[in-house]
């Protein structure tokens, strides 16, 4: 009753306003088109039908949501998930390099952040690189990495997974420094007084300490992670992966894939963070943590 | 009196100074203090007196600018090291991802005591504090006291013959805190430490005291060190009494010496 009240209601609500202006904008967007073929066949349809037939082109420019999740339902469910056609197909392609990328960008903003939070110079030299790393636009390093990979011999996985870990070992990083520096004063003092070793202080309190703000940087690292995954497959010559599934729509101007290959990354996204969401609360519950 | 038990803490012409922004500070100033084994000492005074920051000197979470203080004939420095003393701060500060077996153990681990050891001191120092049968509970699932006594089994599980408590009561409610001080006596009374208590509670210090300890701000120095008369055995409603009402009345004349009472 209370996640209908809170949650569903007001989220169903945006979504059919999102789609009723959906509706207007695809009949508003792809009127012209009609009228000009209509007028070439010298047809004179009425303004229900007119109507219909603006959300019905094969190649819209703007297509209706129903199109999209008709196209979208096809691609997932009906086709053999190994046929290039399939969007499970394409999306299993970006998720593994996307997964691969996060898990290499996890590890690496950890271990800055270790760095970071004990290391005095590294405090002061490494923080404004990470930060001007992060204002380069992805789109402009990325083809650089799939080339010179590819010159040393390195294809396929590894370079996309790369430009995965560049977008997302930043917030790990920021969030790990955050996370190690949280403990109270108090906690410290007591460490202090118990003349504990720095590693003994490390594992037993600032590690601890940190494991929330790990699992809230990791959801925006997952997404960035993706992000990166998708980006990475479009200067690769579209092989396979929602990146090239985009660009070859807009090669063959499929506006219909481009829209249903844009929800299949929605989803993988959602789902993404959904799952990372859910391993914080199980390891703050294993950790102790009150329910909410 | 205290002179002939060996000092744990003897501190001689001890001043800190810290440096800030508005200039300097003297938290402490010319404090000569020594305090015997098996004592029960209370500091009591305003804020900014330094009742807290002499604490802080003992333990070595701060550095004396001036004069000298000894623990155990050790710099503090060196006493820390040996773990000289358990300390309780003004909040349990508990690890809220520990449970309070695994809070008491902590220190324990640090030290490195083998886990049969660990298992046999915090069976009895959570028997000590009245809080067995919540080993496996969480913090946040303790009440504000029961959290606090889990941190004074934490500090006494150290086993260290010197327990430095800083206001330890002062965020419980008024019958919570008489029911941990009457307790605090009785601990007091079966392990025979020497216990140093930061309050700014005339009644708490008076009834816990062996000797009180009356501070003063503006510089932070000792105004007066009055000695209880008052027996050992001490029931709550030894409160109404006489003799207790002299003590707390002395210890409010020496606040007022020490100008506590003006703004």
């Amino acid at each position: 009753m209370d996640t209908l009240r809170s949650k569903i209601i007001p989220v169903t609500t945006i979504l059919l306003i999102i789609v009723a202006i959906w509706y207007v904008g695809a009949v508003a967007m792809n009127a012209p088109f009609q009228r000009d073929m209509d007028s070439r066949n010298n047809a004179t349809p009425g303004t229900m039908e007119f109507i219909g037939k603006t959300l019905a082109q094969p190649k819209p420019t703007l297509p209706a949501p129903h199109q999209v999740a008709q196209n979208f339902f096809e691609n997932t469910f009906t086709r053999k998930i190994t046929s290039n056609r399939s969007l499970v197909y394409h999306a299993w392609v970006t998720l593994s390099s996307t997964l691969l990328g996060f898990a290499f960008g996890t590890v690496l903003g950890i271990v800055i952040a270790v760095g970071i939070v004990h290391v005095t110079t590294l405090d002061r030299s490494l923080m404004p690189w990470i930060i001007a790393s992060q204002t380069i636009p992805i789109l402009a390093i990325a083809p650089m990495v799939i080339v010179v990979l590819a010159a040393v011999g390195i294809t396929g996985l590894i370079p996309k997974a790369l430009i995965s870990t560049y977008l997302s070992f930043f917030p790990v990083a920021v969030g790990m420094v955050k996370g190690l520096r949280s403990p109270e004063l108090m906690h410290l003092d007591l460490m202090h007084t118990y003349n504990a070793s720095r590693s003994q202080t490390f594992w037993k309190l600032r590690v601890p300490a940190s494991v929330p703000f790990l699992f809230a940087s990791m959801k925006v690292a997952v997404a960035a992670s993706l992000v990166g995954a998708i980006v990475g497959e479009l200067p690769t010559g579209a092989v396979a992966g929602i990146g090239a599934k985009l660009l070859a729509g807009a090669y063959y101007s499929q506006t219909i894939d481009i829209w249903s290959a844009l929800v299949a990354g929605s989803v993988v996204a959602a789902l993404l963070v959904a799952l990372v969401g859910l391993a914080g609360r199980l390891v703050d519950r294993a950790m102790g943590g009150r329910p909410a | 009196m205290t002179a002939v038990k060996p000092a744990v803490v003897a501190a001689s012409k001890l001043g800190l100074t810290f440096q800030t922004n508005d200039g300097p500070v003297q938290a402490l100033s010319n404090v000569d203090l020594t305090i015997g084994k098996g004592e029960f000492v209370s500091f009591i005074g305003p804020s900014g007196c330094g009742k807290t920051t002499f604490l802080r000197v003992i333990a070595d979470l701060e550095k004396p600018t001036s004069g000298s203080i000894t623990i155990n004939g050790m710099t503090p420095e060196q006493a820390r090291e040996k773990r000289a003393y358990g300390y309780v701060f003004q909040a349990a500060a508990l690890f809220p991802w520990r449970t309070i077996e695994r809070n008491v153990a902590l220190p324990l681990e640090i030290i490195g005591l083998p886990k049969a050891e660990q298992a046999a001191r915090i069976k009895r120092t959570m028997e000590l504090v009245n809080l067995a049968g919540f080993e496996k509970k969480y913090p946040w699932q303790l009440s504000g006291g029961m959290q606090q006594r889990a941190s004074i089994a934490r500090a006494l599980a150290f086993e260290a013959d010197l327990l430095l408590m800083d206001e330890p009561f002062g965020a419980l409610d008024e019958i919570v805190r008489d029911h941990l001080n009457e307790q605090l006596l009785q601990l007091w009374a079966a392990t025979d430490k020497t216990i140093c208590f930061v309050t700014h509670s005339i009644p708490e210090a008076v009834y816990l005291s062996t000797r009180i300890v009356v501070m003063s701000p503006r510089p932070g120095r000792v105004t007066d060190v009055i000695e209880s008369t008052l027996p050992r055995e001490r029931p709550l409603d030894i409160r109404e009494t006489p003799e207790f009402l002299a003590i707390a009345a002395r210890v409010r004349d020496g606040l007022r010496a020490g100008h506590s009472y003006e703004d």
